[in-house]
């Protein structure tokens, strides 16, 4: 019998992260099938208020120390490790976010807990959960079975809704007394976004291009469409660590997050990481050979067809019909 | 400084993935390896940090298919040594991998010195279980940082950065010896020339390091895999490449863009 869930909070530069309050409402809704408390865990600074937020929480455990703030992933496992320890909590739930991604894994090897990474989806089941995760790029799901409801699980951000997250109560709250080891990984300083290029966050056409676009060449048939629309080119992840585009054009959970008018998607698979960034465009066109890709589950419009062969064709017809 | 790069192959997802007869596991049939896209940028960022800072590049890997041409691949880019090891990764959970890997370290091959930096991609497509970087840093008793885009040498080890959202960036000192997760180099990776890599497998040879197999390959339940159901919102254009962009043109004049 399940004895409680907890939830790894995240915060960073003393805001609370999205993800959190996914996983706050992720865990509500198991806590209730099983009837056990959810609690959350809060690290770094100022904590102590930022935990007033996390009313979804039954109860959240505070280490208001700012040597917690973007702490080495090994020191914020040992924490929880503890604390798991004390309350007896059998569920973990963690974020697979930038901020948080590998303290679950870290956990795990330490402890007697599997995890399940990059999960989409919770069921109970009986006494146990099923958790569904998405892998292979978002190409396979696979459900995977905790028996004995025993487990850390890693929690894709965007997946649950953040709304079932948030609460206007304020929670009880308990101070943790954790002493912080010196760690061998030290925070320095923050780095702020390049800036210099265009603002693909002020565009109102964009036109993205995914690994699908192929080769650098291929990249100036969509600046050549972008252009005729008077909008920028942007691209998903693979192809701005190939150098094609600035880092300035990354659209995603790294990059930025856009909302322009139209969102015109040429061989982007739609992968979580990059719908993160992208999900709130008005209209979004995707343009992929793979009529499974799961770009068209969200986009409004779509084709199935080569961009390469298409990108020329519609700059034309763009010219054309502005005349 | 002593560089190891873990290489990972992983199924290229540009191919059609499906499910086998069981249900849970991918079918092998048609699918076509390719190394892990961070593994690449782990690879890299090692030769990078050697070229600017001195040093040995070990690139190591688990048995798969087409892996010895990764590992040529990655002599011909600069590396100093390939290791595989001959124990399959097919089937093997994250778990199991860092045991493998983790054994390789303790077997004399591989020993962890007091300059060590191990390299690994951040993350892998079937990362179910966990990540690499952070459970093998748990077997080696190492520190650990993910998600990293650029490292570079310095008086106390290691000036290295971290992404965030946003393009939002952090900066970290880490003490060597250490095990980072690289999510992308300060540099695109290199290509090398297939003559180069061609004339590399007549030159170098690939050292096999035998480590035993481990007993427990995962540990997860999996009960069913399967291709996410399409939920169709999208409307789909259909016709000759003429129609669909007319198509197309008359959406975003809808929209107003045009
Ligand atoms: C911590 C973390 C952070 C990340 N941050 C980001 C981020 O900020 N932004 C981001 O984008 N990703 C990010 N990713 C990576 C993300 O998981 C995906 O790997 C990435 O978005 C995939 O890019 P893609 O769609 O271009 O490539 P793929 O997934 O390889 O898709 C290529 C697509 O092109 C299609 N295609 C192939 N040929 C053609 C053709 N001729 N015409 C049309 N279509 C074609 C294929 O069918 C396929 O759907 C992150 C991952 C992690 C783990």
């Amino acid at each position: 019998m399940a004895k409680s869930i907890l939830v790894l909070a995240e915060q960073l530069r003393g805001g609370i992260s999205d993800i959190t309050y996914e996983m706050l409402g992720a865990g509500r809704a198991i806590a209730q099938a099983l009837g056990v408390p959810l609690e959350a865990v809060l690290l770094g600074s100022g904590t102590s208020q930022l935990a007033s937020s996390l009313g979804a929480a039954d109860k959240v455990f505070v280490a208001d120390n700012p040597e917690l703030d973007l702490a080495a992933p090994e020191t914020v496992a040992e924490v929880v490790k503890t604390l798991v320890d004390k309350t007896g909590a059998d569920i973990v739930l963690v974020g697979c976010t930038n901020v948080s991604l590998g303290i679950g894994s870290i956990l795990a090897a330490r402890s007697q807990m599997p995890l399940v990474n990059f999960c989409r989806a919770i069921k109970v089941d009986g006494g146990g959960l099923v958790c569904t995760s998405q892998l292979f790029g978002g190409k396979i799901l696979s459900d995977v079975k905790l028996a004995d409801g025993r487990g850390i699980i890693g929690v894709y951000p965007g997946a649950f809704p953040i709304e079932q997250g948030r609460s206007d109560r304020t929670p009880p709250t308990e101070a943790i007394d954790v002493s912080v080891q010196p760690s061998k990984i030290r925070f320095k300083q923050y780095i702020e976004p390049a800036s210099g290029d265009v603002d693909i966050t002020k565009q109102h056409v964009l036109v993205a291009v995914g690994r699908g676009i192929q080769t650098q060449d291929n990249v100036q048939l969509a600046e050549e469409l972008a252009q005729a629309l008077g909008g920028a080119v942007c691209a998903s992840r693979p192809v701005i660590d190939q150098g094609w585009l600035p880092l300035t054009r990354q659209v995603g959970k790294s990059g930025m997050t856009v909302k322009p008018r139209v969102y015109l998607a040429f061989g982007i698979s739609g992968a979580p990481e990059h719908w993160e960034g992208m999900q709130n465009s008005q209209c979004i066109i995707a343009v992929n050979t793979d009529p499974k890709a799961p770009i068209f589950d969200g986009a409004h419009y779509g084709a199935v067809a080569d961009a390469v062969e298409l990108l020329p064709i519609l700059t034309e017809k763009v010219k054309m019909r502005k005349g | 400084m002593n560089i190891l790069v873990i290489l990972k192959m992983v199924p290229d997802t540009v191919e059609e993935l499906n499910v086998s007869a069981d249900g849970k596991s991918l079918d092998s049939e048609f699918l076509r390896f390719k190394l892990n896209d961070p593994d690449e940028h782990a690879l890299e960022q090692g030769l990078i940090l050697k070229e600017k800072s001195g040093g040995k590049v070990t690139v190591i890997a688990l048995d798969a298919p087409e892996v010895d041409d990764v590992l040529y691949t990655a002599l011909a880019k600069g590396a100093d040594r390939a290791v595989k090891i001959p124990v399959s990764q097919a089937g093997l959970g994250t778990k199991a991998t860092a045991k493998v890997l983790s054994d390789f370290f303790s077997s004399g091959a591989g020993a962890v010195t007091p300059d060590t930096l191990v390299l690994v991609g951040t993350y892998a497509i079937d990362d179910l279980e966990g990540e690499l970087a952070p459970m093998l840093a748990v077997h080696l008793g190492l520190p650990y940082l993910g998600v990293v885009s650029s490292v570079a040498a310095s008086d106390h080890g290691l000036i290295v950065q971290k992404e965030f959202a946003g393009g939002l960036r952090g900066e970290f000192e880490v003490e060597l010896p250490a095990v980072l997760g690289i999510q992308s180099a300060e540099k695109p990776p290199r290509y090398v020339p297939v003559a180069k890599v061609r004339a590399v497998m007549k030159s170098a040879k690939i050292d096999e390091v035998e480590i035993p197999a481990p007993t427990d390959t995962v540990c997860l339940d999996v009960q069913r895999s399967y291709k996410p159901e399409a939920a169709g919102r999208a409307e789909i254009f259909e016709g000759s490449p003429e129609e669909v962009a007319d198509k197309i043109v008359d959406a975003l004049a809808k929209s107003g863009v045009i």
